[in-house]
């Protein structure tokens, strides 16, 4: 602990943060900063979820593409969100449109561009996978393309396209976090600020906000997987 | 060479023992097939020799020795173990794989090179396979490498766990005629776990008959097993096709063939009518100073049977081949007979008759 | 903060001045990513041979292990500075190598459930000790598994050292805080850039490792 706080001290001032009604009201409260952080993930996932299922079912039911999904992922993966940030900042700002609120659509692209390859590549993983031997007996019974799809190709798929969605808004809810830096106020807004203001409760308590969303975020979405499970109950592993 | 004395397995949490007081002879150079239903520790009995399983109760001897005496990595090295999935090392080259108990015992490369020579060209392994690896295989010669591989460092004992239960029926049917003419080159103490009552008669000197819980039924070589079968559950598990089992067992050469309508090329044309009105056909068969020629029919026969152009027989049989299959050449053939021939020489022919008398006396 | 009116444009001459400084982000970026994962890879093993060892841990590690990666990193840094303070390096790495472990472990502990039992089995038969089989044969056969989880945690990792620029490090989060501070397109852009064609070299050398480590995975079938 810096300058030889102790502990006990650190928490007590964050308790007393927490506690401070100011800090509980206001656009720079923990309601409004955190309306902000979710409004930005669903609304990014939403857009990633009608740019990218669509397609990658439409491969899967196909088996096409499969070699796309693959280097979607890995490019996904080596793509810094926190750069995209930094490139669409400037140019949105250059666009008078989409210029406000500060650093929303700089923000809102690179989460879409950060939640589209999980949710891409499972919904394919799932539709393609999805047993031979089911997806002909559907066939045999007389069943067209898009029955076949619809009653057999996505039921099967449907806990794998949960996990991909799932995965996504956890990445998209911790990374939301960085919209602070580019000025749009979310839960970030207290790391951004406290380190600015080397103010470390309003960073730990930022980090300890933003933490807990992610924790819920996965929890709460991997029961909704679990509900959507066919067969034995179990929780499928996200393809990434 | 391999003795268990009142052996038993009880598994943790089971309600009977996997095999129950099992006791076994095995004498030096013999093939002993374990035959029996699923659940019946076949595959426990033969895992309990190399002690990939120890056993609860009992003594088990290999060579005079308790295999207790010894670490359980050191009696395996002594002991070729071969199982159905081969679990041929996908990372190691065949030279390598084949190599590998050789070198565990510490064996210098130039004499691990040559004995990996040596055991492919035993089983039949081209060498230009040898620096391939494992996966690049068919599963025939995958299994011969699993083979070469438990004979690395010459073991006088073979424990062989369904080798050939993954290939193909067609492929399987040659594994098992080259295994046993290795064997008959090695004279290795064999002990062959099968599921399959066909594999373990025709490759058995003696088959031990498991019922569930490890009890030994019988033990017995294959013909008497098939001959007499010591109670219901062996009948039973021998199946309604015993008797046709046991004519796989028997050369054609067990049987005295008859002279059947066959005559030299010599012999005068009415002769020939003579043969084959007191045979009831209307063909004759041609020999020429022992040699078989072939078949002629009725209307082909002119004044000389010198003139006549003989047809092949379909089917021959030697005297090696078995019984079961001479009954098949008889009843498909049209005339109810097969020839046997002996390195061309003519000797006789077998009817179903004489078949049946096979099996029945 | 003052908005940048002018159309944005690449700057090609900044990119030329300043090829020292990219030379070096690369290179601080680099050695933040190889202490990750060489840290990471180290505590991996030994959880993935406890786990290995006494199968009943393996849940808890995965859950410990998941829940540090579901946390995010920037929340991580976070916790650690007042702990370790805002610039020290520690608090970079301990977040880093935190995100690595799940990626590792499942791969490691997968790889060797994976081998074959049959090819285990057949190892045991011919006389191997436990321990020479888990060397001689599982690790080998494992390792393209394990590469794999490599290849993903460095990828995972030279994304996420982008943001140790907040805790006081160097990469090329550097140039991305200051083109987002200037609103300055071509530094922002040469952060992001560098970080993916960093990723896209480490990756493709690993691929090359996991092809020398098992050159009989491309053989045969």
């Amino acid at each position: 602990m810096g300058e030889g706080r102790k502990v006990s001290e650190f928490f007590g001032q964050v308790v007393a943060w927490l506690t401070d009604p100011a800090n509980w009201s206001g656009s720079r409260g923990v309601p409004g900063l955190l309306r902000a952080h979710v409004g930005l993930t669903v609304a990014a996932l939403a857009a990633a979820c009608v740019l990218s299922l669509p397609l990658a079912v439409y491969l899967g039911h196909r088996h096409r593409g499969g070699l796309l999904a693959i280097s979607v992922v890995n490019i996904g993966r080596a793509l810094p969100s926190f750069g995209v940030i930094g490139v669409m900042f400037p140019i949105t700002l250059a666009f008078a449109l989409i210029r406000s609120p500060l650093g929303y659509w700089a923000t809102l692209v690179a989460m879409v561009v950060l939640a589209m390859p999980p949710m891409f590549v499972n919904a394919y993983t799932g539709v393609s996978a999805a047993d031979p031997a089911l997806v002909e007996a559907a066939r045999g019974m007389g069943m067209t393309e898009s029955q076949t799809l619809r009653r057999v190709e996505l039921p099967l798929a449907l806990p794998l396209v949960m996990a991909g969605i799932r995965t996504a808004a956890v990445a998209v809810v911790a990374t939301v976090t960085l919209g602070a830096w580019v000025g749009y106020n979310t839960l970030g807004t207290y790391i951004f600020v406290g380190f600015a203001q080397q103010d470390d409760v309003m960073v730990f308590v930022g980090g300890l906000a933003v933490a807990i969303l992610a924790v819920l975020t996965e929890v709460g979405l991997g029961g909704v997987e679990r509900m959507t499970a066919w067969g034995p109950a179990r929780r499928r592993r996200s393809v990434d | 060479m391999i003795r268990l004395h009142e052996v038993g397995k009880m598994f943790p949490g089971a309600a009977a023992p996997a095999v129950d007081r099992l006791s076994l002879d095995i004498e030096e150079g013999e093939l002993v097939t374990l035959v029996g239903p699923s659940g019946c520790g076949k595959t426990t009995t033969l895992k309990m020799i190399n002690r990939l399983i120890e056993p609860s109760t009992g003594v088990i001897e290999v060579g005079g020795r308790d295999v207790t005496s010894l670490e359980p990595h050191v009696l395996r090295r002594g002991i070729g173990y071969v199982i159905q999935q081969v679990g041929l090392f996908p990372h190691r080259t065949v030279r390598e794989n084949i190599g590998t108990v050789p070198g565990l015992i510490g064996w210098d490369e130039p004499r691990i090179s040559q004995r990996v020579d040596e055991l492919a060209e035993l089983v039949g392994l081209d060498q230009e396979l040898l620096d391939r690896y494992p996966t690049e295989l068919s599963g025939g010669q995958q299994q011969r490498v699993g083979v070469a591989r438990a004979l690395g460092a010459d073991p006088p004992v073979l424990l062989m766990d369904e080798p050939f239960g993954a290939v193909d029926p067609i492929v399987r049917a040659r594994l098992q005629g080259e295994f046993l003419d290795l064997q008959r080159r090695l004279d290795k103490t064999v002990v062959f776990v099968t599921h399959d009552i066909d594999e373990a008669v025709m490759l058995g000197d003696r088959t031990a008959i498991l019922n569930v819980g490890g009890i030994l039924e019988q033990y017995d070589t294959p013909e008497r097993i098939l001959a007499a079968p010591a109670n219901e559950f062996v009948a039973s598990f021998l199946g309604s096709e015993r008797g046709l089992r046991r004519l796989g067992l028997r050369p054609v050469s067990s049987v005295t063939p008859v002279q059947g309508p066959v005559i030299d090329i010599s012999a005068d044309v009415s002769t020939a009518h003579d043969v084959m009105q007191r045979h009831g056909v209307e063909w004759v068969g041609l020999t020429d100073g022992g040699r078989l020629l072939g078949w002629v029919p009725m209307s082909e026969i002119g004044d000389d049977l010198a003139t006549a152009r003989p047809r092949p027989f379909l089917v021959t049989l030697t005297p090696t081949d078995s019984l079961r299959r001479a009954l098949d050449a008889v009843v498909t053939g049209h005339a109810q007979m097969a020839v046997v021939v002996d390195e061309g020489v003519y000797q006789g022919m077998i009817d179903v008759a004489k078949i049946a008398a096979e099996i029945t006396g | 903060m003052t908005l940048a009116q002018e159309r944005p444009t690449i700057d090609f001459g900044w990119i030329a001045d300043n090829l020292d400084e990219i030379a070096e982000a690369t290179l601080d970026h680099l050695t933040l990513t190889a202490i990750a994962v060489t840290a990471g890879l180290v505590l991996s093993v030994a959880l993935s041979l406890v786990a290995l060892r006494w199968r009943g841990t393996y849940a808890p590690i995965t859950w410990f292990t998941g829940v540090l990666y579901t946390i995010p990193s920037i929340a991580l840094f976070t916790f650690l500075v007042p702990i370790f303070g805002l610039r020290s390096i520690l608090t970079a790495e301990i977040a880093l190598v935190s995100y690595t472990l799940l990626i590792l472990i499942r791969n490691i502990v997968a790889g060797i459930r994976g081998v074959p039992a049959g090819v285990v089995e057949a190892s045991r038969g011919l006389g191997m000790t436990t321990r020479r089989i888990f060397t001689d044969v599982q690790v080998p056969l494992a390792l393209p598994a394990i590469v794999a989880g490599v290849r993903v945690a460095a990828v995972t990792t030279i994304g996420l050292v982008t943001l140790t620029v907040l805790v006081g490090q160097g990469g090329y989060g550097v140039f991305i805080l200051r083109g987002i501070r200037r609103q300055f397109l071509t530094e922002a852009l040469v952060g992001t850039l560098g970080s993916v064609i960093l990723a896209v070299v480490v990756d493709t050398a690993l691929v090359r490792l996991q092809r020398v480590v098992s050159p009989w995975a491309r053989a045969g079938r």
